[in-house]
């Protein structure tokens, strides 16, 4: 048993998404294509929302394939080419949002959360300690004449 | 008061609740168009028919308020739309129409069996054109004004409540511009 999970946690490792980039599509230099793979990675294809213009089956995405090479072909930087399909497409493309004044919420908000969780744990404890902190009122004489008859008698006992 | 703190819970569920009832009602597949109030970009396509003219961005401007819809004959929802068009067209309405990657002879076949609704059309077959209008899906429609500036973007099919509802009153704003 143990001799069959290295091997195949080797071959998990090796198990990526499955890519839709055909072959017709891809650049023969393949420092571009490496390029294009990495931008394509972070596109968000507009057909099926959830999947990277890589992972697309669809029509459209292809076009968006072949699009940002021909941009990275005619001397596009990375950020340009982004910025391209940005341009027309708005931020939705973008799988991992710019950090900007509409998008506050989705970077801080889970902050936020934590914070405000915080703030109600360090209230709780501090409603629930206070009682425990005050010393204990001390005992008063009849008790202590108990105490004492008590301690005696389990002396001479 | 201190009391008062058991009710925080249902208070957050209250606006978790509100919040899904808000957000999961808006349709995530449609997108705001970044080309509202800016110039339409520069395209020239060549006509689906030989003997029609094609359409290029310069044919958008100046005309008054024209509609530009993607269209494809593969298109399902576009189907769907087609009547409407048709009876826009017989109310004067001017529609100009991008034909997305479609072939000429299943275009020809379309218009010829549901009626023509366009002035022009435009074939982009390979897509750029479509692409730089940042249409994600047919059919979409364009209200481009005097200047050849969009207005509006209208996803999915123009129904006759959309068109009553949004676009008669834009176009008829924009006609008195």
């Amino acid at each position: 048993m143990k001799r069959l999970i290295a091997p195949f946690l080797a071959v998990l490792a090796l198990a990526g998404p499955a890519l839709a980039v055909l072959p017709s599509e891809q650049l023969s230099n393949p420092k571009l294509e490496a390029r294009a793979r990495k931008i394509g990675a972070e596109l968000r294809c507009l057909v099926c929302q959830n999947e990277t213009i890589d992972e697309s089956e669809a029509p459209l995405a292809g076009d968006l394939r072949v699009l940002l090479r021909q941009r990275l072909l005619a001397g596009d930087s990375d950020q340009q080419a982004i910025a391209y399909i940005v341009a027309r497409y708005g931020h939705f493309v973008l799988l991992k949002p710019p950090f900007e004044a509409d998008t506050l919420i989705l970077w801080l908000g889970p902050f936020l959360v934590l914070v405000l969780g915080g703030l109600g744990v360090a209230a709780m404890t501090r409603t629930r300690a206070t009682p425990d902190m005050q010393p204990p009122p001390s005992l008063t004489p009849e008790e202590e004449a108990a105490l004492a008859r008590r301690l005696e008698a389990d002396r001479v006992s | 008061m201190r009391r008062l703190i058991f009710l925080a819970p249902l208070l957050l569920l209250a606006v978790v609740v509100a919040g899904f009832a808000l957000g999961l009602r808006r349709d995530p597949s449609l997108l705001p168009s970044t080309l509202i109030g800016k110039p339409l970009p520069r395209f020239s396509l060549p006509p689906v028919d030989p003997k029609a003219p094609g359409l290029a961005t310069a044919d958008m401007i100046g005309g008054g308020p024209r509609l530009l819809n993607v269209f494809g004959s593969w298109c399902v929802s576009c189907r769907y739309e087609h009547p409407v068009l048709m009876a826009l067209k017989s109310q004067g309405v001017a529609i100009d129409g991008l034909d997305w990657r479609d072939t000429r002879a299943d275009a020809t076949r379309f218009l010829a069996a549901e009626g023509n609704p366009y002035e022009r059309i435009g074939d982009d077959e390979a897509g750029h054109a479509v692409i730089d209008l940042g249409v994600a899906a047919a059919p979409e429609t364009f209200v481009v004004d005097r200047q050849g500036r969009v207005r509006y973007k209208q996803v999915g099919p123009i129904t006759p409540e959309v068109w009553t509802a949004t676009i008669a009153p834009l176009m008829a704003r924009l006609k008195s511009e």
